[in-house]
């Protein structure tokens, strides 16, 4: 079972015409023994910006608290959200400086509306990848009319 | 062969523990206390490799009472949960860089290996707020941190939780809680294959966190007195 695997996770978004959907399931398991039915791991970080982690649970929370507390301070002194661009920016730096000495085991889905009809999201799987790739990718290429990124 | 178990009740939290201190094959001692009173109103349930859980769980316990005379209020049960999972979350990650010579004469080093240090332990907090009320938390080793209302680690979870998930309902009153406590003991003296002899079960409530009852099979020899 890989690392990504341990807790285990669906995450699914989707993006339709000025507007998007973002799902998760609420497991938290150790390998095939469940936990807990509650644990969340969709975050919202602004009005209009939405988190989605799916991967080891440890690092879904040291990722959110992180990243919260990153925006929490550029609020505090821009005094406005920070742009969805620039906060995927960020959260590829945090992500990246990890890589060599000690990898984040998460994959982020990153959601929000931008100009026009074009939205960005990088939907993420886990788990349950063979499962929701069928149905997602019919979906969006009828509906959105968007890549499939 | 650690089991450590706890759910929470009306108006209490329940942690039980085995008290066996077990190295390889050798059984060190059966009344090892692994439920640490963490302060008036808080229980520690630890369960994992023995000098990481002592150490660990101490330095748990003192910067919990630092805080309190730090700031003349206790931390809430939720703070210390999260401040204990960003300890093991540090710890997880943090590099100890070691630096190996030939020998004490030669300044220059020979190798140079960073490891990991991470804390194996798993806990259960319990915790009893006045506004709040009772609550339990898991975190996991690898600092999962998560609020539930029962939760078991070690080969005795795969009977204590199934018990659980069978009787157990919100709200049950400490004899209800006890019983079923009881009944874990049981199936794990029962089922497991080198099942731990004794267990410690410790409660908090609003009147503190205390020791409830052990439940022994095999009594601990006394220290016999030099002549």
């Amino acid at each position: 079972m890989s690392i990504f695997e341990y807790n285990g996770s669906a995450v699914v978004a989707m993006v339709g015409k000025n507007c998007f959907a973002i799902a998760s399931d609420r497991r938290l398991g150790v390998q095939l023994q469940t936990i807990a039915t509650d644990f969340q791991k969709i975050f919202q970080i602004h009005d209009r910006l939405f988190l989605g982690l799916s991967g080891l649970g440890t690092d879904m929370q040291t990722l959110y608290q992180r990243l919260v507390f990153r925006h929490k301070l550029y609020q505090l002194r821009e005094e406005r959200d920070m742009k969805p661009e620039t906060f995927a920016s960020v959260v590829l730096a945090i992500l990246y400086e990890k890589r060599e000495i000690s990898p984040v085991f998460e994959k982020v889905a990153l959601l929000y509306p931008t100009l026009g009809n074009i939205l960005e999201g990088y939907p993420m799987k886990e788990t349950a990848y063979r499962r929701f790739a069928g149905p997602t990718l019919t979906l969006r290429s009828e509906s959105a009319g968007n890549e499939w990124d | 062969m650690e089991c450590v178990f706890g759910l929470v009740g009306n108006g209490f939290a329940v942690i039980a523990a085995d008290t066996s201190a077990v190295h390889s094959i050798l059984v060190h001692k059966s009344n090892e206390d692994k439920v640490m009173i963490l302060d008036s109103h808080k229980l520690f349930g630890a369960s994992g490799e023995p000098g990481d859980r002592v150490q660990f769980t101490e330095y748990i316990q003192k910067n919990v009472a630092l805080y309190q005379f730090r700031n003349g209020i206790p931390l809430t049960t939720a703070a210390t949960a999260n401040f204990t999972r960003g300890e093991l979350a540090t710890a997880l990650r943090k590099y100890k860089v070691t630096v190996s010579f030939l020998h004490a004469v030669l300044t220059t080093p020979l190798s140079c290996t960073s490891i990991e240090n991470p804390y194996s332990v798993n806990i259960l907090l319990a915790g009893y707020d006045k506004d709040i009320g009772p609550s339990l938390y898991f975190i996991d080793y690898i600092a999962t941190l998560h609020k539930v209302d029962k939760a078991a680690f070690g080969y005795g979870a795969y009977f204590s939780l199934s018990m659980m998930d069978r009787h157990y309902h919100g709200g049950m009153s400490l004899e209800e809680a006890i019983d079923l406590v009881d009944k874990c003991i049981v199936e794990i003296r029962s089922r497991l294959v080198v099942a731990p002899p004794n267990f410690v079960i410790k409660i908090v409530d609003k009147d503190g966190a205390r020791e409830y009852a052990w439940r022994e099979t095999i009594k601990e020899a006394g220290v016999v007195a030099a002549a």
